[in-house]
């Protein structure tokens, strides 16, 4: 029977989320399981549906196994789609606090809301389907683990479903990036080892000898992601049918842990994953030699064993004892340079095809987002030196920066993998439109041109107003003059969010209809093709 | 498959390897970079050893500069008490109006009291202390409590209806709509606007005046121009606590709203709050 083992677990899980519906000790949880028995009764519903009695057809055990990375295609368009514009409507709330709708949709919830959308929903998924497509195709295996991967997207969908609608019953563990209570926590500590047994038996059974450096890349982002994500989340449950639990660290201890998973997060999630999608997608688009194979190695190495270490810097200026901010901030210098290494790989791996900016924009996309990731990554460390923090810290500066990282390098560069896979993924001879590829680049640069600036300067005076004092040593500005101040450039910074999320749906639209299979007719971006002339 | 190959474009050998098309190149580690991440780390080193940073087994090493964070803003703090001089010695041992006399000591509690008017004050009484529904406007000339230098460091210094404070200024309106009829709250309500010249329902307010004199004259007096002894307030002038008009004012004699003010002697010191004091009659209504 096709799906049987999948009916009986959904159905048996709806009826323990059933029970959790009548059971629970707290309101929110009892609303939070029936969210989930919705859900899996859904899903239960649509697993019927398609069973069959049929003797399930071979499978080719060489053929790569690529339904999950359409889906998965799908997914992040999607979730990026939604991440971005909840994005929109927050930074609407904060400049106009009006667009507050107690209690679901205030600004405290769903600003988890925001982050958790566009880092693990969008980024997540365009990493999962973009390693399982990388993996598959540099090691000639098919996935590893049969309907396994499948079980990664779906699991992977629940977790971010769980985890949004929690947000906005007022379910938190109110660790930054960290925030989805404990069963949600042990879901998303399941799902990741079976992708970490996809991924890595995939890599064990591979045709070729030696592993590709985005497979290095990837490994490394799902093997510390696991290990973040266990050591961040170890709490005590108050209840096994409650929504609250209580962390197992207290005090600075648990802020020096929260910081180094939400610093190591952007480390191997924001950057390692995104350094293996890089390593694999640039030299395919460009059709160009990875530059150096040494520098992959050197700057892999460095760049994974320095980044655990820079999580203190987070906690400058804090009860953190002054040693361990020293050591925070002198491995964050230390970063720079191993950091650096994949924008210098990246751009230089162009070398030879920079021609083909004038005419594909996609490579203009993959250009724009080293770039960009080069800014954010000597940014980063700059901004880790106490001097420039103690002026930086509890800015929108900060806000600035991890935006120029989050829209420049880690949007750009999942927008042009899934712009080069989903032609192939889905036998395209080529996308529904590149001159709308264009586009989305063009609204995309000065969404993030106009949000990082704005945030420049509305961080760098907000952090001079608050330090602001008279020859006496009393205080100039009431925080309230310092928010009132900010308005205008929360404003802008709405408008700077809407250009790229209107780049996002122009994007949206042209997968769609890729997937679809229509074909703009368009005049090709820098001109005709020349005609050959045969010679005389 | 490896065989190591020259890349036509930049004459430089692959190393032979092949994933699904892709070919590295054996380029060296560029120079610049190399000598660039030494640097950081040599800089590293020799900054840790600067500052606090190496852990040992129950501390740490300190630095040969002799830094640290609490020593840093120790010094700031200091440098900051030494910039007021002699100024805060003399506000803490004179009255308020012995201060308000004084025009250096003047200027000093004005620019301080400012200050922390910014940080503890401002979230009621507004940046500019023009109040909001609920909350006092403190440049005007109306005072539920009295606008002498005293009175003023008196209401802040000990709050307004603060329960855990015993010198506290306390008044408690009762609420009229368990003594008075409906209709009877509508005029007295009609009445007490008409007496600031509201425009009003002239038959109630006539009416009104009876109720007035019988329930309210013994605090608001007669002519209903308030009383501070009671913190009653003046309803002859347009300065409305909770909203002008008979609805607002109906609304507060049926149930009287009784803010609350903290006492802040008790969080921010003597010092701090005849410093407030000064800073609060200078603006403007101080009498």
């Amino acid at each position: 029977m096709r799906y049987g083992p999948e009916i009986v677990a959904v159905g048996f899980f709806a009826f323990l989320a059933l029970l959790g519906t009548a059971f629970g000790v707290d309101h929110a949880f009892r609303q939070h399981m029936a969210v989930l028995a919705f859900v899996l009764t859904a899903s239960l519903v649509v697993l019927l549906r398609r069973t069959s009695f049929e003797p399930a057809a071979p499978v080719d055990p060489n053929a790569y196994l690529d339904e999950p990375i359409r889906y998965g295609s799908i997914a992040t368009m999607f979730w990026g789609v939604v991440g971005l514009l909840v994005g929109v409507v927050v930074a609407l709330q904060l400049a106009f606090p009006d667009f507050n709708i107690e209690p679901w949709f205030n600004f405290g919830r769903m600003r988890p809301l925001h982050t958790s959308a566009v880092i693990f929903a969008f980024g997540g998924n365009a990493l999962i389907a973009t390693s399982f497509y990388v993996v598959q195709r540099t090691s000639r295996a098919r996935l590893f683990g049969g309907n396994l991967a499948w079980f990664v997207f779906w699991g992977y969908q629940l977790f971010i479903v769980m985890a949004a609608t929690g947000y906005l019953l007022g379910i938190t563990e109110g660790r930054e990036y960290a925030e989805p209570e404990w069963y949600v926590d042990l879901w998303l500590t399941i799902v990741w080892v079976a992708y970490l047994l996809v991924f890595l038996g995939t890599i064990l059974k591979r045709r070729e000898p030696h592993i590709y450096v985005a497979n290095w890349f990837y490994l490394a982002f799902i093997v510390t992601i696991a290990m973040l994500h266990v050591v961040n989340n170890l709490s005590m449950p108050v209840s096994l049918l409650g929504s609250h639990s209580y962390s197992a660290f207290s005090g600075v201890q648990d802020a020096l842990t929260q910081w180094w998973y939400g610093h190591n997060a952007v480390g191997f999630f924001l950057t390692a994953g995104f350094l293996g999608m890089m390593y694999y997608f640039v030299p395919k688009q460009a059709n160009r030699p990875v530059y150096s194979y040494r520098l992959s190695i050197i700057h892999f190495w460095a760049l994974i064993f320095l980044y655990i270490w820079a999580g203190p810097h987070h906690l400058h200026y804090t009860a953190l004892p002054d040693w361990a901010q020293t050591l925070g901030m002198v491995f964050s210098i230390m970063l720079w340079m191993p950091s650096w290494g994949g924008m210098i790989n990246g751009l230089m791996t162009l070398s030879g095809a920079w021609d083909k900016l004038r005419t594909d924009p996609i490579i203009r996309m993959m250009v724009a987002a080293i770039a960009f990731y080069g800014m954010s990554t000597f940014e980063g460390p700059m901004m880790s030196i106490k001097a420039v923090n103690s002026l930086s810290h509890y800015t929108d500066w900060t806000i600035g920066h991890v935006h120029s990282g989050a829209l420049g390098w880690v949007g750009l560069i999942s927008f042009a993998a899934i712009y080069h896979m989903v032609p192939k993924l889905w036998g395209r001879e080529r996308l529904y439109s590149i001159r709308m590829v264009s586009w989305h680049f063009w609204l995309a640069m000065l969404g993030i041109v106009v949000y990082a600036a704005v945030m420049w300067v509305s961080g760098i005076m907000q952090g001079l107003m608050w330090r602001e004092y008279d020859e006496q040593g009393f205080l100039v500005y009431s925080f309230a003059e310092t928010v009132a101040a900010m308005h205008p450039y929360y404003v802008m910074r709405a408008i700077g969010g809407a250009l790229y999320l209107a780049g996002a749906l122009i994007m949206a639209f042209n997968i769609a209809m890729t997937i679809l299979g229509h074909q703009r007719d368009e005049e090709r971006i820098g001109g005709a093709m020349p005609t050959p002339q045969a010679a005389e | 498959m490896s065989e190591k190959e020259i890349d036509d474009v930049s004459g430089v050998a692959t190393t032979g390897h092949e994933w699904d098309g892709i070919k590295e190149l054996n380029n060296p580690l560029p120079r610049w970079w190399v000598w660039t991440f030494y640097a950081t780390i040599i800089w590293a080193l020799g900054y840790t050893i600067a500052y606090p940073a190496w852990p040992m087994i129950s501390s740490a090493t300190r630095g040969v500069l002799g830094y640290s964070s609490r020593g840093d803003i120790r010094a700031a703090l200091d440098a900051a008490e030494a910039a007021k001089g002699d100024y805060v010695a003399a506000v803490s041992q004179k009255s308020v109006s012995e201060i308000l006399a004084d025009d250096k000591l003047r200027e000093f509690a004005t620019a301080a009291g400012a200050a922390a008017f910014k940080v503890n004050c401002v979230q009621c009484h507004g940046s500019g202390a023009t109040g909001s529904p609920g909350y006092p406007n403190l440049n005007d000339d109306e005072w539920l409590w009295g606008g002498k230098p005293e009175d003023i460091y008196k209401t802040i210094s000990h709050g307004v209806r603060f329960a855990a404070d015993d010198a506290t200024r306390i008044s408690e309106m009762p609420a009229f709509g368990a003594i008075l009829d409906t209709a009877q709250i509508r005029q007295a309500a009609a009445h007490v606007a008409s007496l600031s010249g509201t425009p009003s329902n002239a038959e109630a307010a006539a009416a009104g005046a009876a109720v007035f004199a019988a329930n309210c004259a013994s605090c608001h007096g007669a002519d209903g121009k308030g009383n501070r002894e009671f913190g009653a307030p003046n309803l002859t002038d347009a300065i409305w606590l909770y909203g002008s008009g008979e609805a607002a004012i109906a609304a507060q004699i049926r149930a009287p709203h009784h803010g609350v003010m903290p006492a802040w002697t008790a969080r921010l010191g003597d010092t701090a709050v005849k410093e407030l004091a000064v800073y609060v009659y200078s603006l403007g209504g101080g009498e």
